[in-house]
C-alpha cells in the first residue's frame, strides 16, 4: 500500500512539475496570439490591448499561472483563443481518438509481440528465432514516417482502404455492423503502422528475457516432469520473465504516444497531433500547454498501470 | 578481432553514405533551388541505349519532355531530340564540401533537363534536393546529438562526481525530462520559439531544440559510469597525491566515459535525423527554399500529389540506408565496448 501511495505521489509531483514548466517556457515565448492583430490595420491598438487585458495576458506570470491552474482545477484547462471555447472539451474529443488508436495499437503490438518473443526465445539459433531476428531487424530500419507515407501511398493507389479520418462521410446513415466495418477499416492503416514500428523493441525485450528464464534449473526440473510445452512456457516461464517486460510496457506507452502524433498528421487522423500542430501554428498557447501535459498525464497513468501489475505480479515488490 | 573487423565495416559503410552526402554539389546535377516552371511533377526521365530506329548507342541518352496536347502537368517523351547525357559538365557553381568553390557536375544533359528522379511542383530536380536535403537533415542530426552528448556529459559528470544535493536535483530534472513523450516535449519546445525566421535561424534553432530535448538519458548513463569508477583505487591514489577535481575528471574518469559517448551517438543521431524529419515534415523545422528530407516529405501532405505524383516518396526511402549503418554501428558498438567492464 505504501509503495503504490509512493508512485501515486510521484505521479502527481511530475504532473506539476511538468505543468510549471511548460507554463514558463509558453510565458517566456515571444509573442502571444494576439501580435498579428496588432499588425492588422482595422483593429485599434486600443483594442488589442483590452483584447490582452481581458485574456489576463498582462497579469505578471505567477498570478497568470494560479489563475490557469485554478482554471484546471474546474476542468476547463485554460482558454483556446482560436476556438473561441476552453482547452478541455476540445482536447478530450481528440484525446478519445487519440487512445483509441494508442490503445488499439499496444494491445495488438503486445498481443503479437508475446507469442513472437517466446517462440524465438525457446529455440534460440536456430530457424524460428532467425526469421524473427530477421524480421525484427528489418521493422527496426524503416523509420515511422516513412512507413505511414509508404503505406498511405499503397492505400491511395489500391483504393483498398480509406486514405484519412475517423470514419466516412456518410457514417450516420449506416446500419451497425457497417458502421463497425467502417471504422475498423479507418483504424487499420494508423494501428499498422503503430504496431509495426513498436513491434521490433518488444520482440527482441520479450526474447532476451524469457532466453533468460528458460535457462534456469527450475525450469529444466519442470520440464523434466513433463510437464507440456505450452503450459511450461506460458503458465511457469512467462510470469518468471515478466518483470522488465511489465516496465517495458511503461515505456513503450510513451513511445506509441510520440509514434502516433506524427501518424495522426499522416493519416489525418482527428487526434491530439493535428490539433496541437495546428494549435502551434496559430500560438494558440493553452491548447499546446494542454496537449502536452495531456500526453504526459497518459505517460504518467501508463507507468502507474506497469507500477500496479509489477506489484500484482512480483511478491517481493508486496513484502517490502 | 572480428568485433573490431565488424566495427570498421560499419565505419566504412556510414563513412561512404555521408561522403555521398556532403558531395552533394558534384552528384547532383543541378542547383536545388533552380526551377523549371515549364515541367512542374515531370515523372523520373527514362535513360535509352536504343533509339526509334532501333540503333544501338554507347552513351546512354534521354528524350526530352515536353506537355502533352491539352493537358497540365502530362508529359510525353520528345522522341525526336536524342539528348545523350554528358559525363563530368560544367553547370552550376557551388562549393565542394561547402569550401572549395567548383563547377564540375558527376554528369548532366544540354539542352534538356535531366532529372532521374523527377522534378516537384516548381520543376526543381528532385535527385539534387535530396542530395542537398540530406546535408541538412544529416547536419541537423549530429549536431543535435553532439549538443545532447556534450549537456549529457556536463551534467552527467557533475551529479555522479559532486553528488549531494545537486545529484538529487539533477536526476529529478532528468527524470523530468524522460517522463514526457519525447515528440510532444519536441513540439512543446518548438511552440514557443518564433514561427517564421530565416531557413538558416530556423536550421539553428530546431538543431537546438532537438538537442535539448534528449539530454536526460545519455545524463544518467555517464553519472552511473562516473559513479563507478571515483571511488577505484587509482583515483583515489591520483587524490592522494593531491591531484585537483579537474585533473581527475580529465585525466582519469572521463575517459572511461568514451564508449558510454560513442554508443550513445550511434543511437542519437539517427533518432534526431528523424526528429529533423518530424518537425520539417510538420511545418515546424526547415523552411522552403532551403531542402530537408522532413520538408520534402512535406509535399505528400496534399493529397493529389499522393495519388499522383509517386517521385515525391523518393526522400523517405533515402533515409533508410543511414539507418541500417548507424544501428549497425550501434550493436557493433555495444559489442565492442563490453558493459561487463564496469558492472
Amino acid at each position: 500500500m505504501r509503495f503504490l501511495l509512493r508512485r501515486l505521489a510521484h505521479a502527481a509531483f511530475l504532473l506539476f512539475a511538468v505543468s510549471i514548466l511548460t507554463y514558463l517556457f509558453a510565458s517566456l515565448a515571444p509573442g502571444d496570439y494576439f501580435d498579428e492583430m496588432r499588425l492588422n490595420p482595422q483593429i485599434a491598438p486600443q483594442t488589442v490591448v483590452a483584447l490582452r487585458a481581458q485574456y489576463r495576458l498582462d497579469r505578471p506570470l505567477p498570478l497568470r499561472y494560479v489563475r490557469w491552474l485554478d482554471s484546471v482545477v474546474h476542468g476547463d484547462l485554460g482558454y483556446s483563443f482560436s476556438y473561441n471555447s476552453s482547452v478541455a472539451p476540445l482536447l478530450l474529443v481528440r484525446a478519445r481518438n487519440t487512445l483509441v488508436l494508442t490503445l488499439t495499437a499496444a494491445l495488438l503490438a503486445w498481443g503479437l509481440a508475446l507469442p513472437l518473443g517466446v517462440r524465438s526465445a525457446e529455440h534460440v539459433g536456430r530457424l524460428p528465432d532467425a526469421l524473427v531476428s530477421w524480421m525484427t531487424a528489418g521493422l527496426l530500419v524503416v523509420p515511422d514516417v516513412v512507413l505511414a507515407l509508404g503505406l498511405l501511398l499503397f492505400a491511395a493507389r489500391s483504393g483498398w482502404f480509406p486514405t484519412g479520418g475517423l470514419v466516412s462521410i456518410d457514417f450516420d446513415s449506416l446500419s451497425l455492423g457497417r458502421k463497425l466495418l467502417d471504422l475498423v477499416l479507418h483504424i487499420m492503416l494508423p494501428v499498422s503502422v503503430l504496431v509495426l514500428t513498436a513491434l521490433p523493441v518488444l520482440v527482441r525485450h520479450v526474447r532476451s528475457a524469457m532466453a533468460g528464464v528458460l535457462e534456469a534449473p527450475f525450469l529444466q526440473t519442470a520440464r523434466g516432469h513433463g510437464i507440456p510445452r505450452r503450459r511450461l512456457l506460458y503458465r511457469y516461464a512467462l510470469p518468471a520473465a515478466a518483470n522488465p517486460l511489465i516496465s517495458l510496457f511503461g515505456f513503450s506507452v510513451g513511445t506509441l504516444l510520440s509514434g502516433s502524433l506524427l501518424v495522426e498528421v499522416v493519416m489525418s487522423w482527428p487526434g491530439l497531433g493535428p490539433l496541437l500542430v495546428e494549435a502551434i501554428l496559430s500560438r494558440d498557447l493553452y491548447v499546446v500547454i494542454g496537449g502536452v501535459l495531456l500526453s504526459t498525464l497518459f505517460l504518467v497513468i501508463g507507468n502507474l498501470i506497469a507500477d500496479l501489475l509489477l506489484y500484482w505480479a512480483d511478491p517481493r515488490i508486496r513484502v517490502e | 578481432m572480428t568485433k573490431r573487423r565488424k566495427l570498421v565495416k560499419w565505419l566504412v559503410v556510414l563513412g561512404a553514405l555521408h561522403g555521398v552526402v556532403a558531395c552533394a554539389g558534384f552528384l547532383s546535377p543541378y542547383d536545388p533551388t533552380e526551377q523549371d516552371r515549364e515541367r512542374p511533377y515531370a515523372p523520373p526521365v527514362r535513360l535509352h541505349f536504343r533509339d526509334t530506329q532501333r540503333r544501338f548507342h554507347i552513351r546512354p541518352f534521354l528524350y526530352p519532355l515536353r506537355v502533352r496536347e491539352g493537358s497540365f502537368a502530362q508529359f510525353d517523351e520528345d522522341t525526336a531530340r536524342v539528348t545523350p547525357v554528358r559525363f563530368f559538365v560544367d553547370g552550376s557553381s557551388y562549393r565542394l564540401l561547402g569550401l572549395v568553390p567548383c563547377r564540375l557536375h558527376l554528369f548532366g544533359a544540354f539542352p534538356a533537363r535531366i532529372c532521374l528522379l523527377g522534378t516537384d511542383g516548381y520543376g526543381r530536380d528532385q535527385l539534387s534536393r535530396i542530395l542537398y536535403g540530406g546535408q541538412v537533415s544529416l547536419a541537423a542530426g549530429l549536431l543535435g546529438a553532439g549538443i545532447t552528448l556534450l549537456f549529457g556529459l556536463g551534467i552527467g559528470t557533475a551529479a555522479g562526481y559532486y553528488g549531494g544535493w545537486r545529484d538529487d536535483v539533477l536526476m529529478r530534472l532528468a527524470e523530468l525530462f524522460m517522463a514526457l513523450p519525447w515528440l510532444y516535449l519536441l513540439l512543446g519546445l518548438r511552440a514557443f520559439l518564433p514561427l517564421s525566421v530565416r531557413p538558416t535561424q530556423a536550421f539553428l534553432l530546431i538543431v537546438i531544440v532537438i538537442g535539448l530535448v534528449g539530454w536526460a538519458r545519455p545524463a544518467r548513463l555517464i553519472r552511473s559510469v562516473v559513479l563507478s569508477f571515483k571511488e577505484r583505487d587509482f583515483v583515489r591514489a591520483a587524490r592522494g597525491f593531491g591531484a585537483s577535481d579537474g585533473y581527475i575528471l580529465i585525466r582519469h574518469i572521463l575517459p572511461e566515459t568514451s564508449s558510454v559517448l560513442l554508443t550513445q551517438a550511434a543511437i542519437l543521431v539517427p533518432q534526431y535525423i528523424l526528429a529533423e524529419m518530424a518537425l520539417s515534415f510538420l511545418g515546424l523545422g526547415v523552411p522552403e527554399p532551403l531542402a530537408s528530407w522532413g520538408n520534402l516529405l512535406a509535399n505528400l501532405r496534399q493529397y493529389s500529389v499522393l495519388m499522383s505524383y509517386w517521385w515525391m516518396y523518393l526522400p523517405a526511402v533515402a533515409i533508410v540506408p543511414f539507418f541500417i549503418g548507424y544501428l549497425g554501428l550501434a550493436s557493433a558498438l555495444q559489442e565492442w565496448a563490453d558493459p561487463s567492464k564496469w558492472a
